[in-house]
């Protein structure tokens, strides 16, 4: 429990504090009147309905294309489908200027839907919710189908067994056990959405500003901190408002589940039915998910002279005329890959214990904790980069400079993850199962190994899965931690973009779909790792 | 709870031993890093657009002894204004990248010690906006210009625009990108050279009318250059539809250099009447560890070595007479007579309600 408390103290709560006392104080003394005045402004007001309406749009709309998606990973079997999941997550790790321009490519003109129909759907509203469910669906897929895959169907046949409807079974049996794992997803792409930058920015055109971008304008273009540290308030006092409801509609609906070996649950589809929702579900991925990142990949191999590997070519030199970069832009995904190694581990630890202690104990203060454990995903990359500059410059902690903070930064990020997705598991451990090992002998560790583990282990998988592919396609924190001669791919993806000619472009594309590929792989394996039952750590 | 904390410091062992080793794998210097007096690294603080080439820094660690360390926080108004917030305890020794937009809010909050650099009589007069305490020194100019897309206008026979006024022609409706001013250097670079031309009421008007002639307002360059400018690499892939575009008098020579294989013709022309221009300076910071090795590296950046050094790297041009253009520019690259320019403490004053005003006209 320390080690959380401590690391979120130093690596949150302080510099973040720093920055928004630096805006709201004046010659030493609190203005609070600076609230009142910053939010009667009819901008600001804009600004925040915009992003709440805009929010709840892309979470509703992601539960109804993603619900089909969880349930159809978890219940049925089918060829290729760990590659699947894995391709599903990879859009929630790319950096939004890649995504940006995919979906500027698929929606904008000449795009896609342009040559078939004539419909231009960027600088609309449409574009941005539709880029939202992009980013979100593997949350939905991941969090609910992971918890979905363990359910043990026979439950719910008993109760078909006891004359209960084929619905009335589902409402009552499956969905209250499912339930905590539906509001975590929908809180994380509430809270995602509800914070979303670069796709508002890019897609959206100026018009639209979500109270994230209104931030990293006030803070970082116009150094307006009293506005900039309101906007913070603002958005703590939001998200600390949807956590608040969503631990009590979790604490509501939390109960010992009986868990199974996903293996067991799944199926091949039977009948038209279960064949029409299986394929309506890869319709959906194909059209969703596939097609924007097949633009990149088309446009990352469209050279000139027809398709070739040109661009990719391109990439294994630090100087193609001129130096855009001091090392061959094939360096960052080595830098990525260490940052995000790096990132895993402190998050997991952290997380791990974090979950582990939020288990064991109630308590209000505890509470309290998980709750304020989410609060990294509300808080802007600004405000806690700039937060850092202003804090972590003394030694022995001027880490300013320095590389582990990027991994820090990021594996903020990732701890929410892996705690949203350890708790419910861990908490839904039937407690008599400890006791009567403990009963039978086992010390309290033997019985953690024989009984905890093996349930949690997908689990961990799984959250480690998360924080590392939050960390690959990190971008935020990345830019704040100035080091030109290890740049992350997101960051190489931005440099390269921020400058014309055709083979910057090109590269680009070829960088962002090496991205891509390193982030299947990665997901890939992780969702491939099964290790003996009996295996130590 | 016992066993929990034992395994958490067994994990958390594991997780720092492989965190120093992720570090070993790096190119990571802070264990031999100690920046101070005495210090034989100085480091350079500035914003993502800074380059220089490997053989220009080393040229400097040669005649000083000096070894260069970069540093790049953000866009060149991000990363004034994270100079400004560790004001005291800065994170280097120079800062390079205050624009002439930008010079005023550097200069009020107290970043620079003055330094008169070494040659500095070299530096064209009209680019020391400093002069009389030299806390800055210019490094480097850039024009934002309207681009437009050569083959465009040739197919239709049609005149490119050539100044401000031109841009509100029926001719050109519905052709011309921009970027928000609010967000983006040329953007803003863009409306001061409204303000510069039309006057500080005439601008409203312009903007007004510019907008009934269908301007388009993006949100960064990168999108309004690569997306929406059809004659760009980018845009021709996306097959884009706006054949002017707000960028820079050194675009067109880029648009050579990383085409291949290279034209013998820039697909693109710049509108020498659009211009403004951007002035970049670079300062000792206050607070410096390494005060001589700033020096230094001050005196450096106006030497004849790095000013030739710039413009393919960075794509502006020098400010020392004696430096000469690389041929891609003399080629390739527009000459701009006259671009429009504001004084700086002028725009240090009226920047956020000229911004505020165009957003309220144009954006909303």
């Amino acid at each position: 429990m320390a080690a959380p408390v401590a690391f979120f103290a130093l690596f949150f709560a302080y510099p973040v504090a720093a920055i928004v006392g630096r805006g709201l104080k004046a010659d030493g003394a609190w203005q609070f009147g600076r609230i009142g005045a910053v939010l009667s402004r009819p901008d600001i007001l804009d600004v925040l309905w915009f992003t709440t309406w805009q929010a709840l749009a892309s979470t509703v709309l992601t539960l109804l294309i993603a619900l089909p998606g969880a349930y159809v990973f978890a219940r049925f079997d089918f060829p290729g489908k760990q590659l699947l999941r894995a391709v599903v997550t990879v859009p929630f790790v790319l950096p939004t200027v890649v995504v940006g321009t995919a979906f500027l490519a698929l929606l904008g003109r000449g795009g896609f839907l342009d040559e078939l129909w004539g419909v231009r759907l960027d600088t609309t509203v449409w574009a941005i919710l539709l880029a939202h469910v992009f980013f979100n669906y593997a949350v939905v897929v991941r969090t609910v189908g992971g918890l979905w895959a363990q359910l043990d169907p026979r439950q719910e046949e008993a109760a078909r067994v006891l004359g209960a409807g084929r619905l009335a079974a589902w409402r009552r049996v499956t969905l209250p056990a499912l339930a905590p794992a539906v509001a975590a997803a929908a809180l994380m792409v509430f809270l995602f959405t509800f914070t979303s930058f670069g796709v508002v920015q890019i897609l959206g055109g100026p018009a639209y500003s979500t109270l994230e971008v209104e931030i990293y304008r006030q803070t970082a273009q116009l150094l307006d901190l009293p506005t900039a540290a309101v906007l913070t308030l603002v958005q703590f006092a939001a998200v600390g408002g949807i956590l608040a409801v969503h631990a009590w509609t979790v604490r509501r609906r939390e109960t010992a589940l009986r868990l199974v070996d996903p293996a067991q649950t799944a199926r091949p589809p039977r009948g038209a039915g279960q064949r029409a929702l299986l394929g309506g579900v890869l319709l959906t991925v194909l059209l969703l998910i596939l097609l924007p990142l097949g633009v990149l990949v088309e446009r990352s191999l469209d050279t000139s002279g027809g398709y070739g590997f040109d661009f990719y070519r391109a990439l294994q030199s630090a100087d193609a005329n001129g130096s855009t970069f001091l090392v061959p832009p094939l360096d960052a995904i080595g830098n990525s890959l260490r940052y995000a190694l790096v990132a895993t581990l402190i998050a997991l630890v952290i997380g791990g214990l974090a979950a582990a202690a939020l288990t064991r104990r109630a308590g209000r203060l505890v509470r309290g904790f998980d709750a304020l454990l989410m609060l990294p995903l509300g808080v802007s990359a600004v405000t806690v980069g700039f937060g850092f500059l202003i804090t972590l410059d003394e030694p022995p902690l001027d880490l300013r400079t320095s590389w582990i903070l990027v991994p820090l930064a990021q594996a903020l990020v990732g701890v929410p993850f892996v705690v949203r997705t350890m708790l419910p598991v861990l908490r839904a451990v039937d407690e008599r199962l400890r006791e009567a090992a403990a009963v039978l002998g086992a010390s309290p560790l033997r019985a953690w190994r024989e009984v905890d583990l093996p349930l949690v282990r997908r689990a961990v998988l799984v959250a480690a899965g998360f924080a590392f592919a939050v960390s690959l396609g990190e971008f935020g924190a990345t830019v704040f931690i100035a080091r030109p001669d290890n740049p992350t791919l997101p960051v190489a993806v931005a440099r390269l973009l921020g400058r014309s000619g055709e083979l910057n472009y090109g590269q680009a594309m070829a960088l962002s779909t090496i991205l891509m590929l390193v982030c299947a792989v990665s997901l890939l394996l992780l969702e491939r790792i099964r290790t003996d039952r009996s295996g130590e750590f | 709870m016992n066993t929990t904390t034992k395994y958490a410091a067994t994990a958390l062992a594991a997780a720092l031993g492989v965190t120093v080793l992720a570090g070993c794998g790096g190119s990571d210097d802070q264990a031999s890093d100690d920046t101070g007096a005495g210090s034989k690294t100085v480091t350079l603080v500035s914003h993502d657009s800074f380059n220089a080439s490997d053989a220009a820094l080393k040229a400097f660690t040669k005649e000083t002894g000096y070894k260069v360390k970069v540093l790049k926080s953000g866009d060149a108004g991000a990363a004034l204004n994270q100079e400004i917030l560790t004001k005291g305890s800065p994170r280097g020794d120079v800062f390079f990248g205050a624009d002439n937009t930008l010079l005023s809010r550097a200069l009020d909050n107290g970043l620079f010690t003055p330094y008169e650099a070494k040659g500095l009589d070299r530096v064209a007069a009209d680019t020391q906006l400093d002069a009389e305490k030299h806390r800055v020194t210019p490094v480097d100019t850039g024009d934002v210009c309207v681009n437009y897309d050569k083959k465009y206008f040739a197919d239709r026979k049609l005149d490119p625009p050539k100044t401000f006024d031109d841009l509100l022609k029926p001719a050109y409706k519905n052709l011309l990108v921009t970027e928000n001013a609010a967000t983006s250097s040329p953007g803003l670079g863009f409306l001061l050279g409204t303000v510069a031309t039309q006057g500080e009421t005439g601008y409203q008007d312009y903007w007004k009318k510019l907008k009934e002639n269908g301007v388009k307002v993006v949100d960064g360059w990168e999108q309004a250059y690569n997306e929406e400018f059809s004659g760009s690499a980018g845009g021709r892939k996306a097959k884009a539809d706006r054949p002017l575009v707000v960028s820079y008098a050194s675009s067109p020579p880029v648009e050579v250099l990383y085409a291949d294989p290279q034209p013998t013709e820039a697909p693109t022309g710049v509108a020498t009447g659009t211009c403004f221009r951007q002035i970049e300076f670079a300062g000792l910071l206050d607070g410096a560890k390494n005060e001589a090795g700033g020096k230094a590296l001050l005196d450096f950046l106006i030497s004849k070595q790095f000013q030739e050094d710039m413009p393919l790297n960075m794509f502006v041009n020098p400010v020392v007479e004696d430096a000469e253009l690389p041929e891609l520019f003399t080629k390739f690259g527009a000459t701009v007579d006259k671009p429009a320019t504001v004084a700086p403490e002028k725009i240090a004053k009226n920047r956020e309600q000229w911004v505020q005003s165009w957003s309220s006209l144009v954006v909303k």
